[in-house]
């Protein structure tokens, strides 16, 4: 049985760590603002550009399509873009897009199929890299990053056409997660190379509009297409911020639960034994007395 | 009087820009050209350069816009781009910045029709620095 001591020490201690989950859970909750309005106002742009591309893509002819919209017709090496946090204790966040992907690994790798792996941020890279090590091609790092603007984007993206230009892979996913709400995030795997639309509905007034293409368009499918895999990389980026804080959020909500409910449980310990030793001295100064 | 119609512009990161405006002149590949309202539908790839908009106040505006494209279509016309600030914030330093980001581009380009296209954006930016 621990001592009175003992008990007031952890209780101490349990608080302490109530009040550091409770502050996460706050500073979360302010940065999941930030980053869920920074994610929604990315989305105009993305779907707008989905929009024309699904609109020009399903003109053009298969055979004169670029290699980003066609492929390049094999499906032997698999680039998979893992994006992660930098920064863990945020739940399952991590360790679902990493299971998510390494399903997709043991699929690929049952099937006799290269694997490579670009790692965006340390925890993602920290799990695979278990296994995985040596398929992975490179890491980035994205802790000195405040803000996340596009052309952070950007850069991954470049990256990433510049190795299909190489010839170094034949089909790129990206893994994320997807913001629902604060409570829910579904890890995702998006294929961006190559460009998979989907059927835009014809009962749209809009796509049925016949447009003039300047300079033509498929030149404007060549402008654009590696432009779209750097802006669904962006979007990629925005949702895992967002799920990430919202992740961290509940995770820290519930710590800071599980710590109110442990100080409850050790208070009334604590005070039970205290009235124990009260009695005791009680009895103890009675029966002294009794005696005498 | 002009009739207004809807513009917006887009950029990744937010909304820049969302109003009714009269006129609209945007920066294509082939030339400038000016939007006006029930403008024929058209998308067309953009170059670096300044966008010119006319508000239904008859207010003008002026921003700097690279990369993108624009989309004409019986709603109004809507460009997304990949950076838009207001000419204000232009500076000399900003324009030295982009046009190394589009020689960047030029050094990467793979093929010749890249190489091109990249060279005339460098060539028009350096126009505007003028």
């Amino acid at each position: 049985m621990a001592s009175l001591k003992d008990l007031r020490n952890r209780i101490a201690s349990v608080k302490a760590t109530q009040k550091i989950t409770k502050a996460m859970q706050m500073v979360a909750a302010a940065k999941l603002r930030r980053a869920q309005l920074a994610a929604e106002s990315a989305r105009p742009y993305a779907a707008s550009m989905e929009e024309v591309l699904a609109n020009i893509a399903g003109n053009a002819s298969s055979e004169s399509a670029p290699r980003l919209l066609a492929g390049t017709g094999r499906d032997d090496t698999h680039l998979l873009v893992v994006a992660t946090s930098e920064r863990g204790l945020c739940g399952g966040f991590n360790s679902s897009i990493s299971r998510l992907a390494i399903a997709k690994i043991k699929e690929l790798k049952a099937t006799g199929k290269t694997v490579k792996i670009l790692c965006i941020g340390k925890k993602g890279h920290d799990i695979l890299k278990r296994k995985y090590a040596d398929d992975i091609i490179d890491v980035v790092d994205l802790r000195a990053v405040k803000s996340l603007g596009f052309s952070d984007a950007e850069a991954i993206g470049m990256q990433v056409l510049k190795l299909f230009a190489d010839d170094a892979f034949d089909i790129c996913t990206l893994f994320y997660s997807e913001f629902k709400t604060i409570m829910e995030q579904i890890p995702t795997a998006q294929q961006l190379i190559p460009a998979s639309f989907e059927k835009v509905e014809t009962g749209d007034e809009q796509a049925g509009a016949i447009y003039d293409y300047e300079p033509g368009e498929d030149e404007i499918l060549a402008d654009l297409l590696p432009r779209n895999v750097s802006v669904q990389i962006f979007r990629g980026l925005l949702e895992n911020a967002a799920s990430e804080q919202g992740a961290r959020m509940s995770s820290m909500d519930s710590a800071t639960r599980n710590a109110g409910e442990m100080i409850g449980k050790l208070t009334l310990s604590y005070n039970r034994q205290r009235q124990a030793q009260i009695t005791k001295e009680l009895i103890e100064i009675i029966s002294g007395a009794e005696a005498v | 009087m002009a009739e207004a119609f809807n513009f917006e512009l887009v950029s990744p990161e937010r909304l820049v820009f969302k109003d009714e405006v009269t006129e609209v002149v945007v920066p294509g590949v082939e030339g400038y050209f000016a939007v006006l309202k029930n403008h024929a539908p058209v998308i067309a790839s953009l170059n670096p350069g300044y966008l010119d908009l006319t508000l239904a106040s008859g207010e003008t505006q002026r921003m700097y816009v690279r990369g993108g494209f624009a989309d004409v279509n019986k709603n109004g016309l809507k460009i997304l781009a990949e950076k838009a600030i207001p000419v204000a914030e232009v500076t000399g330093e900003f324009l030295s910045g982009e046009i190394d980001h589009a020689q960047a581009a030029v050094e990467a380009s793979t093929s010749d029709g890249d190489r091109v296209v990249a060279e005339l954006r460098v060539s028009r930016l350096k126009d505007i620095e003028q």
